[in-house]
């Protein structure tokens, strides 16, 4: 076994391993964990294929980011402590079916797509490439990226004002927290 | 003294031909290189550290019209030594209500990661361990592994202040990670590339340092850093005043050695980063290359010793505004004249 | 070049090689000798009141949303910066569009009070 395929193999298991235990792992944090060590293994398998640009992205944005928002998340339920949360509902039939369909779906695809190797050796200048068919080719989605963006963007400010009528007047008790929202500068108005 | 450059060659190529001779398969010679590689880079990060900890106690003392450690050693330059040896004495005390795997994982991630990125920081010339063509995104993604350790250690603690320390300086990080990110972006506008080694090489006379065309970047670049590097007047992890100790609060012993290790190297690494970025690097005459390198972080490292004792610590609520609405909208703005420049020269 | 990003995998198993046996080191150093007070959480001294695992404010959440957006747009930036030279004006103008849009969400969510930490 050359060592390609020995760290493809590595990487795999890794990824395969840290994937069942993301949906087994009782406790969300440690979902949470173990989703950052599958994402991780992903990034080594762009690697592999050369793909040195989209295993940084992948770190980046993955790990770097939506592994992070999730352990924010994971902050913001109200049952933290309790180890037990269930990984099943009654709808766990609905969901084995879904989901074997699914499994179904990617098989045949996979199974009928003709895969072409070519011996050409792919682009160098990591990132140049790319770049330049970002900029010329792939335009339109490159902008309309930026629109997808925007509406993530929003969809955030509607998700933190509708949790903002919840604390929109600090609690009476709190006198200086609502002095401190109602007039940020209140700080440098204190008399010497 | 070009001959000290030459020295490192020379050992590099005797180890080389040591390991060829073992008469091992190629995949396993470069695996013993590298491994040996590493373990320079580990060494060198430890006698670092310790340097560099004596230095940020000798520079706030004398600061402050103190003196800093003087008995152990000459000027007490082994007075660290003395601390690392203790701390390896010291009973490592693991609470009872911590979640035991992911607080001890933590300080293995954080360390880690900070000791990763030197795979590609070009220490000199022909001193660099692997020139990755993604040098910068590299840096800047492996080092995203610094929050996920905070994250881990707050959250593993059990303990209101490290929960609170640490998911107060995760925010703080990944904010600040944006304008970071947006400053390098100025630079690659220029180097159109993102190997490390490369960009060292286009800097090579002194009139071509990108600090010339990216004075507004490099601003960005620095209060940014110091921020990710989680320095006064952004500490707010471990604000004493308020959170005790931050996310180490409940570490204690080796574990959290590795935390203050890590800390201090990733110091290191964003002086050492906005030297190659910005300061030509290894670049410069008469001296070796290294030696240059070393110089122009130590440099780097005191301007972040010098923020800490003269800075007080910002309130939390005006640095996650400092990030969002003053470096964040600068940095673009410093893009956008970027831009405009390159067309325009 | 696959084989430079071996000197990664290295240096990550290296790291946390490095780690483990300086955590071995101390155990063979170090005294052990637990009570329960010790091994209690810290608070100040007082007995800690209830776990630790408190709820947290959503504005941490909030804010790492828009990290996550700003963070792929920095991703997106990137390739454009490398080859921003060889491409000339059309370039330059895409990149206003894009920055522009995300600026204008920017502006949005900081006049919507979505910035203001209190």
């Amino acid at each position: 076994m050359d060592s390609t395929a020995l760290a493809f193999y590595s990487l795999a298991f890794i990824i395969i391993a840290a994937a069942i235990f993301v949906v087994t792992a009782k406790n969300i944090f440690h979902s949470a964990v173990y989703l950052i060590v599958a994402l991780f293994g992903v990034a080594g398998l762009f690697v592999l294929l050369q793909a040195f640009f989209l295993a940084a992205a992948q770190v980046l944005i993955y790990v770097g980011a939506i592994a992070v928002l999730m352990m924010f998340a994971v902050m913001l339920t109200a049952r933290i402590a309790d180890a037990g949360v269930r990984h099943t509902n009654e709808q766990v039939g609905t969901g084995l079916l879904v989901s074997l369909g699914l499994l179904a779906v990617m098989l045949y695809s996979l199974w009928d797509s003709p895969f072409q190797f070519s011996g050409a050796p792919v682009a160098e200048g990591a990132g140049l490439t790319l770049g330049r068919q970002l900029l010329t080719k792939f335009v339109l989605p490159f902008e309309i990226v930026s629109v997808l963006l925007l509406a993530a963007l929003i969809g955030a400010v509607v998700i933190a004002k509708k949790d903002d009528t919840g604390r929109a007047e600090p609690k009476a008790k709190y006198p200086a927290a609502r002095a401190l929202r109602e007039d940020p500068d209140i700080v440098r108005k204190v008399p010497r | 003294m070009l001959e000290l450059d030459k020295l490192v060659k020379i050992v590099g190529d005797a180890i080389d031909a040591g390991i060829r001779a073992l008469g091992l398969g190629s995949a396993w010679v470069m695996v013993i290189q590298l491994a040996i590689a590493g373990l320079v880079v580990v060494a060198f990060a430890a006698v670092m550290v310790l340097f560099l900890v004596w230095l940020e106690r000798k520079i706030s003392a004398r600061m402050q019209n103190r003196l800093g450690p003087t008995r152990v050693g000459p000027a007490g330059t082994i007075q660290t030594i003395a601390d690392a040896l203790k701390l390896l004495q010291k009973e490592d005390i693991t609470p009872k209500a911590v979640d035991r795997g992911v607080y001890f994982w933590a300080p293995i991630i954080t360390f880690v990661a900070a000791l990763a990125v030197y795979v590609t920081i070009p220490f000199g010339e022909g001193l660099i361990v692997r020139d990755l063509n993604i040098g910068v995104l590299y840096i800047l993604s492996i080092t995203t592994f610094t929050v996920i350790g905070l994250l881990m250690a707050g959250w593993s603690s059990n303990n209101k202040y490290s929960l609170l320390g640490g998911f107060r300086s995760a925010a703080q990080v990944v904010s600040y990670e944006v304008p970071l990110a947006l400053s390098v972006i100025g630079v690659i506008m220029f180097t159109q590339t993102l190997s490390m080694l490369e960009i060292v090489e286009q800097q090579e006379k002194f009139h071509q340092w990108y600090i010339w065309r990216q004075p507004l970047g490099f601003l960005i670049f620095l209060i940014a850093g110091t921020a990710e590097a989680n320095r006064t007047p952004f500490d707010l992890p471990e604000a004493d005043s308020e959170l005790v100790a931050g996310f180490v609060t409940e570490y204690s012993g080796m574990k959290f050695a590795m935390f203050f290790l890590a800390e201090f190297l990733n110091m290191f690494t964003l002086a050492a980063v906005a030297t190659t970025l910005y300061f030509g690097g290894w670049n410069g005459p008469i001296l070796p290359s290294w030696m240059w390198f070393i110089a122009k972080c130590m440099v780097g490292v005191f301007i972040l010793m010098w923020f800490r004792w003269t800075y007080p610590r910002l309130r939390v609520d005006q640095l996650m505004g400092f990030a969002w609405k003053t470096l964040i909208p600068l940095a673009f703005i410093n893009l956008i004249l970027t831009g405009v420049g390159i067309h325009l020269f | 070049m696959v084989s430079d990003y071996a000197a990664v995998a290295v240096f990550l198993l290296l790291g946390i090689g490095f780690v483990l046996f300086n955590f071995f080191l101390a155990r063979l150093l170090r005294p052990s000798d637990p009570t329960p007070i010790k091994l209690s959480t810290y608070e100040c001294g007082e007995t800690p009141v209830g776990s630790g695992w408190i709820q947290f404010n959503v504005r941490f959440y909030i804010f790492a949303l828009m990290f996550v957006i700003f963070d792929v747009e920095t991703v997106f930036l990137f390739p454009w910066a490398i080859a921003y030279q060889s491409l000339g004006l059309f370039a330059f103008i895409e990149m206003l569009i894009f920055i522009a849009i995300l600026l204008y969400g920017l502006v949005y969510a900081w006049r919507k009070g979505l910035l203001r930490w209190y």
